[in-house]
């Protein structure tokens, strides 16, 4: 369907109070244009999206986490999503996952933003996502993509070997397999390749998390297919980047969750801090920054579930969610860190686990800097005067 | 979660595309026939009668009232479409914005049915200009210390007292007021105003303009010295002003006016920058772009929201702190970032022009039509902190 006129107009979002007998299917297929099927298909969203939360609430909690130093809590949360088929939302049935649509997938993501999850359930679904789109079968695991930057360029050789560095590759250490986007002499392919086949430097990023730097050596993919036509690197780094502004914009939820729980809580001069100016205008603020990520994130994800492909509206949304998303983390952890005060300094206190994740996500798919340039570019190519006509078409 | 924001991705539905692209040929006409400039803000304000008739003979004033009274009962998102077209090519709307987002709808609710009758259609035909009383000189962001009185006499009230930053009282036709009719009670210090209709050409009624810093007199002194307004002008509950100002709040908070009020100092950077800008001018291009989009996203989740019925306060309150913020800044950023366009190039006359008006209409920005401090105080309370 034809991008410029996304179907979520009002007057279907009104009708979305419909009852939900029937649409607990994962494996609904995305449609469009029909109020009926538009109604089912939020309150599949919010089914799947339920069942992701119930699981982080139940096998993710951040206080049970944070007293884990030794990571036990990983195995069993990774063995419920996978049962849950989350990790392979994205991959249609045919392709050995569950065949969840986009804005399903998209609403794990916020999910996941809201807990700080922090095993690789983005990595994979963007993985199985890519696979998917050159129809390669997802293998079980947990997976990730390289690249994971826009710099970078992994090379397909003539004798079908891959070459190359990923810098900044998210849980490449913890991954079974990587999905890989390299560039041949005639195009793009799209590659499985077993991570025990590649050179992984470890590194970590602000919230501990692996952070890698994966080095292709003549290394032979276990599958590979030609990318479809019209999808390229940029495709990839605007998925990437919208699944992380969404990510950001769930830890923010619950910055400002339990910044304004500890503000109700904490006393100081005699009063709760909450009754203090500075401290609700700082809350207010955080609102702000927070309600800010979530629209951009949201829109985008609304976008790209309902876009034909990776298309101008497309490149606008999921640039500016990217870029808002990450300032918005900067303001927004810098806020949530001065209401809490030294308690949030310190490790026992969960605040860190959202804030050090909102900044090291800005990092992956682009950051908010390269983002901006690339839409100021567009936005000049165009010309002074179709900036207007651009921002009014969304 | 203590705090539910929602700001659902709403699309203007198709119908609002069509709209906007016969207001943009209409501006469009009335551009090329003279009317406006579209690169001279200062024109957006100035007082242009004709054009407000022809928009008026549109359609787009009123849109969304009762045809009965003038209006065309369209949805509030199609008026949304015609504000932000209007506000974007510096039409000069000043004439009638004012009674179109909110004495029109405060008359359509409190009115009695005869003057309803009479004033809403002229105000939808462009034909009347409304001004809003509510500072006082000791009654600015605090409302309810207004101490302009009504005193009731005869058939009516005797009003005395003086408003003051009163914006288009010079040439308005109406005033909706609030004057305190009862003093506040212990209980409740909201207590004891009541809203009235005041006709401008009350004998009575002394308005001087205000010079501003911009060298403009848009806004004036209102000083009311035993002007009578009838008792059929009182507009709702008597002593109950504060209960019906709230409400209508989240109208005026959260639409598009509320962050493209400098918004041609962007486009002029973009002109000035040049079709291959350097990396920092791109980079600066394209967070603002970025945050731009993000602002009219969330404005129109909120304009979606109120179109569904709801009553999103807390979110129209975001709405326009961010919002004004942003349209604060941006001529700072945006001198910024002109700072190295080559002197010698053409493309920068235009922002050479616009851009000391921007900075100077942007400290009044996040002070009109409630102040930063009492929006963020509205957003605290919805988060449950006060």
């Amino acid at each position: 369907m034809a991008a410029a006129f996304p179907h979520h107009a009002v007057q279907e979002k009104a009708a979305s109070g419909a009852p939900a007998e029937g649409s607990g299917d994962m494996g609904a297929d995305r449609k469009a244009g029909n109020a009926v099927v538009e109604s089912e298909n939020i309150v599949a969203e919010n089914i799947v999206a339920e069942t992701a939360e119930r699981i982080f609430a139940d096998l993710a909690d951040a206080q049970t986490i944070n007293r884990d130093s030794k990571g036990g809590w990983k195995a069993p949360l990774w063995q419920a999503l996978s049962e849950a088929g989350l990790p392979l939302s994205w991959v249609p049935e045919d392709c050995a996952g569950s065949g969840a649509n986009l804005a399903e997938g998209f609403s794990v993501l916020s999910a996941a933003g809201r807990f700080a999850v922090a095993v690789p359930l983005a990595e994979t679904m963007l993985a199985g996502w890519l696979l998917a789109q050159a129809k390669i079968a997802s293998p079980e695991g947990a997976m990730t993509v390289a690249p994971a930057s826009p710099k970078d360029r992994i090379a397909l050789g003539a004798d079908g070997a891959l070459s190359g560095r990923a810098r900044g590759v998210p849980f490449a250490k913890d991954a079974g397999h990587l999905a890989v986007l390299a560039q041949g002499t005639s195009g793009l392919s799209i590659a499985l390749v077993a991570a025990s086949a590649c050179r992984i430097e470890p590194g970590l990023n602000l919230a501990g998390d692996g952070n890698d730097t994966v080095t292709f050596n003549n290394v032979q993919p276990a599958a590979i297919k030609p990318a479809p036509k019209g999808f390229d690197q940029t495709s990839l780094m605007l998925m990437g980047a919208v699944a992380r502004s969404l990510q950001i914009a769930g830890a923010l939820e619950s910055m400002l969750d339990i910044s304004v729980r500890y503000s109700n809580e904490r006393v100081a001069f005699e009063k709760k801090i909450s009754k203090f100016q500075a401290v609700q205008h700082n809350l207010a603020r955080l609102a702000g920054e927070t309600a800010a990520a979530m629209t951009a994130a949201s829109s985008a994800a609304d976008t790209i579930a309902n876009a034909a492909g990776f298309d101008d509206a497309v490149f606008l949304e999921a640039t500016s969610a990217k870029i808002r998303c990450a300032e918005a983390a900067e303001k927004g952890a810098a806020i949530a860190h001065q209401v809490h005060g030294a308690i949030g300094y310190t490790l026992e206190h969960i605040l860190h686990r959202y804030t050090m994740r909102a900044l090291a996500w800005r990092d992956d798919f682009g950051n908010e800097s390269y983002w901006a340039v690339e839409l100021g570019k567009r936005v000049a190519a165009r010309g002074a005067d179709e900036l207007w006509p651009l921002v009014a078409s969304r | 979660m203590t705090a539910a924001l929602r700001f659902d991705p709403i699309r203007l539905p198709p119908e609002c595309e069509r709209l906007r692209k016969e207001v943009r040929s209409f501006l469009a006409e009335e551009i090329a026939a003279g009317t406006f400039d579209p690169h001279s803000p200062q024109g957006g304000d100035t007082d242009v009668p004709g054009f407000s008739k022809r928009v008026g003979e549109r359609g787009w004033i009123g849109m969304t009232w009762p045809k009965k009274y003038g209006g065309h009962e369209r949805s509030f998102l199609e008026r949304y479409v015609v504000t932000e077209e209007m506000r974007v090519a510096n039409a000069p709307t000043r004439r009638f914005f004012v009674a179109d987002r909110q004495s029109g709808p405060v008359l359509l609710k409190y009115a009695p049915e005869h003057i309803k009758m009479d004033i809403l259609p002229r105000i939808c035909r462009g034909e009347v200009c409304f001004s809003i009383g509510m500072s006082e000189p000791n009654s600015g962001s605090d409302l309810f210390a207004a101490k302009t009185k009504a005193t009731k006499t005869d058939g009516g009230w005797l009003i005395n007292g003086t408003k003051i930053w009163t914006s288009s009282a010079q040439v308005a036709n109406y005033m909706v007021a609030i004057f305190r009719t009862s003093p506040p009670t212990k209980e409740n210090r909201r207590h004891g105003l009541t809203q009235f209709l005041v006709d401008m050409k009350t004998p009575g009624i002394k308005v001087n303009p205000i010079a501003q810093l911009t060298g403009k007199a848009e806004f004036n002194e209102v000083v009311f010295e035993d002007a009578f307004v009838a008792d059929d002008h009182m507009l709702g509950e008597i002593d109950g002003a504060w209960k019906q100002a709230t409400s209508e709040l989240a109208y005026e908070r959260s639409g598009p006016e509320r962050f493209l009020e400098t918004y041609y100092v962007l486009t002029e950077l973009v002109r000035a920058l040049g079709e291959e800008p350097d990396n920092r001018g791109a980079e600066g291009v394209g967070r603002l772009v970025a945050q731009l989009h993000t602002m009219r996203r969330m404005s129109v989740s909120v304009a979606g929201m109120l179109h569904a019925g709801k009553e999103p306060v807390v979110e129209a309150s975001i709405v326009k702190d961010i919002g004004t913020i942003w349209e604060q800044q941006l001529p700072q950023r945006v001198r910024d970032l002109a700072a190295f366009v080559e002197p010698d190039a053409s493309n920068h006359e235009i922002l050479d022009t616009v851009l000391p008006f921007a900075m100077k209409v942007a400290p009044k920005l996040t002070i009109q039509g409630g102040t930063t401090e009492v929006l963020r105080g509205i957003i605290a309370r919805g988060l449950g902190l006060r």
